[in-house]
């Protein structure tokens, strides 16, 4: 096994455990809280990375992917007593052959005619959501708290998805990893570099593509499942929210595209940063302006975020941490 | 009958606003490949600007000048801070930097108006055509867009300045061979877009309440107006304003409010996918 002489390798396993163990030595639940958002934006971040960092496609709406896993899962769970478990796998995969039909159709579009689109079929999934009376309309998806009954009671259960949702964030830096390691990958950066070129060099650019997005579909999807299990209850704005679509984008671009720590680190910055300035009362105000003017500047002058400006400090650095 | 003729009437006069905000993302998408996120942003604080005039005094069809001016002035400065070095950069870079634009404006509407409705409280006369009845406000809104649009039409094609803002879209680099400052023309252009987007944001608040966050859903009306059109193409952005608005019309009696907008998005991926150039062609 190449993988396990990888320093990277250990350090996303490390980074999962002490997630995973940290908010438990205390049964620090406040603790958990703040970790289960950063997570949950880690997960966000590092999949969308595959389509804007790893194949050059801005993917604006990827928000959807978290709101159809959480609107199946809940669904399930609610309307047919499924078990979470097999609630959550099955909204992946189920969101994932969706994401597989629709990529054969959108990915042919390129740049910005691609972007439009996807915010087009996030806002289009939403407005049929909060008509869609099977799951709730405009009111959304309530469980009933018996539901927890069956995982041991409320307290229980939250620490079960909790951990569920630290094993779901590894396992998207583990595919990250995977994907960048792979030819696979090295066909997505061919089309990332010149799409034409990379399809004249014999590479299956629709496949890679509609593999990729509904590759980076499945994960968000089973993390909205957990997520929206945990919260109890799934509407449409909260489930779209084409806001948080483009903050994981600003994660993506803060942390550096295209490495695997880059939209890790900047998902989990992000959020501390968020939570600085939405609890600081004479910044809540002005939390939207604060994050706007860093978006700015990051893209002004440091198009390669965090991880790219660290590349070029300490080049050996890359070594380390991918 | 009366009531779908009327509906549908209601629906080609409002379109026609939609069709002025989509001219200004189209405008400036045709000429620098850039996708304003800030569209949105930028037609609330024209209603807010509208709201200020009307505040101080002035009626609100006389403010839509002094909201012109201001809304020119501010793209020109968007341009100059948000825009102009990242221009010839990849896609994600301008739907970034213009949306980063957008969270400021947005942050400061917030700290400053809150997200609570407002609206311009002005006297509306009613005209009865037949049995369909229209509010003056309404007729107003619709003929300033026209004019507006042909006022557009007259700069690009019969002043030196238009032809300089056509040729830069056409091939940046050769009108510059040319001696057409460039960099100027882009400014100017995101300035005309910026005001055109401002200006419908203030005839629309003469017509319902707003708030800071209600130029999201202009937004995306434009969006979709300016892709049945054709990216990049005026002309079309204003038809399929009108197109939007004759749906929503046309539609309205007969199904619920809410899935209107479902139909409107279904037919923006579907127009994307099968007519990516849009129903009246690209950009000219």
């Amino acid at each position: 096994m190449k993988a396990l002489k990888s320093p990277f390798f250990w350090l996303i396993l490390a980074l999962t455990a002490l997630f995973a163990f940290y908010p438990r030595l205390g049964n620090n639940i406040t603790l958990r809280e703040t970790l289960v958002l950063s997570a949950v934006y880690i997960i966000l971040a590092s999949n969308l990375n595959l389509m804007i960092g790893y194949t050059g496609y801005v993917n604006f709406g990827s928000i959807v992917f978290f709101g159809l896993g959480g609107y199946f899962t809940l669904w399930l769970v609610g309307a047919h007593g499924w078990n979470v478990y097999a609630a959550v796998l099955f909204a992946g995969f189920i969101t994932s052959l969706l994401a597989m039909a629709l990529g054969f159709g959108i990915l042919r579009l390129r740049g910005a005619y691609f972007a439009l689109a996807t915010i087009g079929v996030n806002e289009a999934v939403k407005d049929f959501v909060s008509n869609f009376d099977t799951w709730g309309g405009s009111e959304g998806i309530f469980l009933p708290f018996t539901t927890y009954k069956a995982m041991g009671g409320a307290g229980k259960a939250l620490w079960t998805v909790y951990l569920l949702i630290i094993l779901v964030m590894g396992i998207s830096l583990l595919l990250s990893w995977y994907v960048k390691r792979s030819k696979f990958g090295l066909g997505l950066f061919a089309i990332r570099e010149d799409e034409d070129a990379a399809i004249v060099l014999g590479v299956k650019a629709p496949k890679y593509k509609a593999l990729i997005y509904s590759l980076s579909a499945f994960l968000p999807a089973v993390a909205g499942g957990l997520y929206f299990f945990k919260n109890g209850s799934v509407v449409p704005e909260e489930a779209f929210n084409l806001h948080l679509s483009i903050e994981s984008i600003v994660m993506v671009m803060l942390g550096g595209q295209g490495t695997v720590s880059g939209p890790a680190v900047g998902a989990f910055l992000y959020e501390r940063l968020r939570g600085l300035l939405l609890t600081t009362p004479s910044l809540s105000n002005f939390h939207l302006v604060i994050a706007g003017v860093l978006l700015l500047l990051i893209i002004l002058f440091a198009p390669g975020g965090l991880m790219g400006w660290l590349y070029k400090k300490w080049p050996r650095i890359r070594e380390v941490l991918e | 009958m009366v009531e779908i003729l009327s509906s549908v009437m209601d629906g080609l006069l409002i379109g026609l606003v939609y069709g002025l905000a989509a001219i200004g993302l189209t405008l400036i998408f045709g000429v620098m490949d850039v996708v304003n996120l800030a569209h949105g942003a930028i037609i609330a604080l024209g209603m807010f600007f509208l709201y200020l005039f009307f505040g101080a005094g002035l009626h609100p069809y006389l403010a839509l000048l002094p909201v012109a001016v201001l809304g020119f002035i501010f793209g020109v400065i968007v341009y100059q801070i948000a825009v102009r070095k990242i221009i010839s950069g990849p896609p994600l870079m301008s739907l970034l930097a213009t949306f980063a634009v957008s969270m400021i404006i947005i942050g400061v509407g917030t700290a400053l108006w809150s997200t609570s409705p407002y609206n311009i409280n002005f006297k509306v006369t009613t005209y009865n055509f037949f049995g369909y009845t229209v509010t003056s406000a309404r007729l107003v809104s619709a003929v300033a867009a026209v004019l507006v649009t042909f006022g557009l039409y007259y700069f690009l094609y019969r002043t030196v300045l238009g032809k300089a803002v056509r040729a830069v879209a056409n091939n940046r680099e050769a009108a510059e061979l040319m001696g057409i400052p460039s960099q100027q023309i882009l400014a100017i252009t995101f300035g005309i877009g910026t005001m055109l987007a401002m200006l419908s944001g203030a005839l629309i608040a003469t017509l319902f309440p707003f708030t800071i966050l209600s130029g999201g859903v202009y937004e995306l009306k434009s969006f979709v107006a300016s892709v049945l059109g054709g990216l990049g193409n005026p002309t079309g952005a204003l038809f399929g304003g009108i197109i939007l608005g004759l749906i929503e019309g046309s539609v309205a009696p007969f199904i619920q409010v809410s899935w209107t907008n479902v139909i409107e998005f279904v037919i923006f991926v579907g127009i994307l996918l099968f007519f990516p150039t849009g129903l009246f062609g690209g950009r000219k």
